[in-house]
């Protein structure tokens, strides 16, 4: 390996007020044109069109500003954040931050798929019901499910579709009062404990053994008349692969219950591991993850959530079917559990995955396994040679398509944490990682995933980062405590004042809980 | 303005610990401990803690006893303490470090820090109650209580981080425990819950900053009392043992209770406060009865200690299956995948309550973890 030079780097920093106290008195982005006085004549003063009791009294209190202003303003905030392409963003692991191919958005964006409106009929959607039911036929292919739909506007409502699909399964069959325990893993994504609890379960954890798999004696000890599922994410956080899952399946489908498995990190098991084959019932994809959109906040998600065909009744409507002719919307599904979101999902993903696939084909499908699992591993030797960081759980165990690290001798040793060193990374413009889904189980913990897209002197410079402040927080700490140096903002030390209902509540709901607490 | 660190430094916890006499209470032990050859321990510990507090000297006036009992530690890691008045004698007992906590805490300090163990926890605890935050830098032979950080190191850097926060500091409570050093000489183990300190909350370890309060644990622990409290039944007698996560039953029933002892509930009614053995098998002479406990921190005692009320007989006539543990999720995995304990005091019920319990962790949750003896 060649030593990496660290690159240097400065934030911009702006001073920008907030918007609300910007803009003078008059300023207008828009001058609207006066009515024509004809139009006035036919219809009235606009004014006359909205009800009295609903006219405003007082004008609102918004900023006035110039076009240019605003755009000026926005421009200047989005300068003093870090890009996702403009970093290297293997730190955010479980996120699948991989390059998106720019020729997919460039087909999200043509106007045939954004200004179609979902009421329009049918015989006018055939192109994009044809791409919904191509796709769901790859994901089917991929996981080796049924049916799938594309309703649930991300991975954790895709994840509540499964949980509403178990309990109708079992209601069904009228054993819903008796079976009202949904078992998960700790280990599992959040969302697998949580949305089976908004789905009206009982909730029960499996905690791991010493190898880092959940305890299997554990789950054979609860499962029981009263089991209604297992929904877990294989492989977990860890990087681990589970490869007793069947057993798991086993333990649940013997005892009653149905299975599902949570593939939101399905980036180092396409072409290789099947759901189905495993045993499992039910599966979903974050499919602005693994398939071409980005994930987070740069746009709307999808979660493509998929049964075995004894489930399908149950799926929410409407459904994309095929006649051999034309492309139909089917509502006529009296088992469904109806609808869990507006409309048929977020075109813009669904879009771009089928662009994505039909590009890399089979094989390509499960190259981009291979190297995602071959990229972390790399990343994996170099950070185990960094003082400081250890990988808890089977030491020997190679890991798939990212790990969870700890940084708890680090800081044992120094007193530098997990928060100090993430701050400190975006020092030398890279993006900050990403700790632990909660609970913390592993102490100061970090997860990256080096996704396929990033070249092998991307995986050597990230390393070189976390090596370099591993050496800073040994030698001098403070440079690391007191970080970021070279960012819009400094370290946030008040974070009392999130907890704050005043200051900070970004809801009414969540103001009130705040102000409950206070 | 300047914050106010108490030190109080047990000079002879730990004094017994090198030379194997398995604790250091009682002026025979120590005297013989002396002759073995030992030195102590708990000054160099505590002066390990504060080297982390000295990049911060200037804005912490360290508030201490005299010579070996803080001002020695705290002038040899570069600080100017103010030192309390008293007049020490040769070798320090129990009441000093009583007298020292009465004194400081009096003088007024945003955090008390002490080396030493369990005795000394105790002792501090017997003098100011919870009334001061207190962080133990474990010096002494027995560290069964949940009131000291991991090390000296981390002692510092968690009461740096408190004193430097701004706004509500956040605090937990943490038990108390000590072990009857006479039966434990003699290879008994016999421990006690003898009360809760309020300790800084160390937000590292286990939830980012964002996450981590002190309201967390109290809404978590309102969370699973509402479960409890939901799936109660009419016809069992519920037997609530010691703690803060099950006083928060008693508190969500609107009843009494005592946080050390044993209560007893019926139709959500209270039958009896602080109840002993003979008292429990006497209600439950003609009830079904159900067991709620909690699990002692840092330790995962379930049965054995600070509830011994219940008894192996009170176990077997209630039933494993009606035996309910409750606990916060943060509690379990401060154990680091440690087994939750049974020492019930009877082999048998010990191997029978072994095995998988579904731990009450919230409303509607449970994680399995395992228990063993």
């Amino acid at each position: 390996m060649k030593k990496v030079k660290l690159r240097k780097f400065h934030a911009a920093s702006w001073d920008e007020p907030f918007i609300m106290q910007m803009g003078n008195a008059g300023e207008r982005g828009i001058m609207v044109p006066d009515v024509d006085p004809e139009i006035a004549q036919t219809v009235g003063e606009a004014e006359s069109l909205v009800p009295e009791n609903m006219q405003r009294q007082t004008p609102p209190t918004l900023p006035e500003l110039s076009q240019y202003h605003v755009l000026q303003h926005y421009l200047r905030m989005s300068q003093m954040t870090m890009g996702m392409e403009t970093g290297i963003d293997i730190g955010e692991g479980t996120c699948t931050m991989k390059y998106s191919p720019k020729i997919n958005e460039k087909l999200a964006r043509l106007p045939q798929m954004t200004e179609v409106h979902p009421c329009q009929d049918e015989e006018t959607l055939q192109g994009i019901l044809e791409i919904m039911h191509k796709l769901q036929g790859f994901l089917s292919a991929i996981s080796g499910m049924d049916m799938f739909t594309f309703q649930p506007g991300g991975g954790a409502n895709a994840v509540f579709t499964n949980a509403c699909v178990f309990r109708k399964y079992h209601e069904e069959r009228g054993e819903l009062a008796q079976r009202d325990e949904m078992i998960t893993t700790i280990f599992s994504h959040p969302c697998d404990a949580a949305t089976p609890a908004t789905a009206g379960f009982k909730v029960i954890n499996l905690m791991p053994d010493k190898n880092g798999y959940p305890d299997l004696d554990a789950l054979k000890a609860v499962v029981s008349e009263h089991t209604a599922g297992i929904m877990m994410t294989n492989p977990e956080d860890t990087g681990l692969y589970n490869p007793n899952v069947e057993e798991y399946v086993k333990a649940v489908h013997d005892a009653g219950g149905l299975c599902f498995t949570d593939q939101a990190n399905a980036n180092s098991i396409m072409g290789i591991a099947r759901a189905r084959d495993a045993g499992f019932d039910a599966c979903h994809f974050n499919i602005h993850k693994t398939f071409s959109s980005p994930h987070g906040c740069e746009g709307p998600a999808s979660g493509a959530y998929g049964v075995r065909e004894e489930l399908a009744k149950y799926l929410p409507v409407p459904v994309v079917a095929f006649d051999g002719q034309a492309y139909h919307l089917d509502y006529e599904r009296p088992h469904s559990i109806g609808k869990i979101r507006s409309f048929m999902g977020n075109l813009g993903c669904i879009v771009r995955a089928y662009a994505w696939i039909r590009n890399l084909g089979p094989d390509g499908l499960r190259l981009v396994s291979e190297t995602a699992v071959i990229n972390h591993n790399y990343l994996d030797k170099l950070l185990m040679k960094i003082p400081g960081v250890t990988r808890p759980y089977g030491p020997d165990k190679r890991r798939l398509e990212q790990a969870r690290y700890s940084l708890e001798k680090m800081y044992k040793d120094t007193g530098v944490g997990t928060i100090e060193v993430r701050d400190r990374m975006v020092d030398f413009g890279i993006q900050s990682y990403w700790t632990s889904h909660h609970p913390w189980i592993v102490p100061h913990p970090f997860t990256p995933e080096a996704c396929e897209t990033y070249s092998r002197e991307d995986i050597e410079c990230w390393a070189a980062v976390i090596a370099q402040i591993s050496k800073e927080a040994y030698e001098n700490p403070q440079i690391v405590m007191n970080a970021p140096h070279t960012q819009a903002i400094r370290k946030m030390i008040n974070l009392e004042q999130l907890e704050e209902p005043e200051k900070c509540s970004l809801t009414w709901r969540a103001y009130k809980r705040k102000k409950e607490l206070a | 303005m300047r914050k106010k660190l108490g030190l109080i430094v047990n000079p002879v916890a730990g004094i017994g610990g090198r030379v194997g006499l398995k604790g250091s209470d009682g002026p025979q032990i120590l005297k013989m401990a002396l002759e073995m050859g030992a030195v102590p321990e708990s000054p160099r510990r505590a002066q390990q803690a504060l080297e982390r507090l000295r990049p911060a000297a200037g804005d912490i006036e360290i508030v201490t006893w005299p010579g070996s009992m803080g001002e020695q530690a705290a002038a040899a890691s570069g600080f100017v303490p103010t030192v309390m008045e008293t007049v020490l004698t040769e070798h320090t007992t129990p009441e000093d470090t009583e007298d020292a906590a009465r004194s400081i805490s009096a003088y007024g300090v945003n955090l008390l820090m002490f080396a030493g163990g369990d005795g000394t926890a105790r002792n501090i605890f017997n003098a100011i109650g919870d009334t001061v935050p207190v962080l133990g830098i474990p010096a002494g032979v027995k560290i069964h209580s949940a009131v000291y950080a991991n090390s000296p190191d981390s002692a510092g850097r968690l009461a740096l981080n408190f004193l430097k926060s701004k706004g509500r500091r956040h605090v937990e409570d943490a038990e108390v425990m000590d072990i009857d050093e006479d039966a434990f000489r003699q290879n008994r183990l016999s421990a006690r819950l003898y009360g809760y300190l309020k300790v800084p909350y160390d937000r590292g370890l286990i939830q980012s900053a964002k996450a981590g309060s002190q309201s967390c644990d109290e809404v978590v622990m309102d969370a699973i009392a509402s479960d409890i409290i939901t799936n109660m039944t009419d016809e069992h007698l519920y037997i609530v043992g010691s703690g803060t996560t099950t006083r928060a039953i008693m508190h969500k029933l609107g009843l009494p209770s005592t946080l050390l002892g044993i209560d007893a509930v019926f139709r959500k009614q209270l039958v009896g406060l602080d109840l002993n053995e003979s008292r429990l098998l006497e209600l439950l002479n003609n009830r079904k009865g159900k067991i709620v406990v909690t699990v002692i921190g840092g330790q995962g005692h379930v049965f054995g200690r600070g509830n011994q009320q219940i008894s192996p007989a009170v176990i077997e006539r209630v039933g494993k299956e009606n035996i309910i543990i409750v606990a916060t999720e943060n509690k379990l995995l401060g154990l680091s995948g440690q087994p939750l304990l049974v020492d019930s005091g009877d082999a048998t019920v010990n191997r029978i309550l072994c095995g998988y319990a579904k731990v009450v962790v919230g409303l509607n949750k449970r994680i399995v973890y395992r228990v063993s003896c």
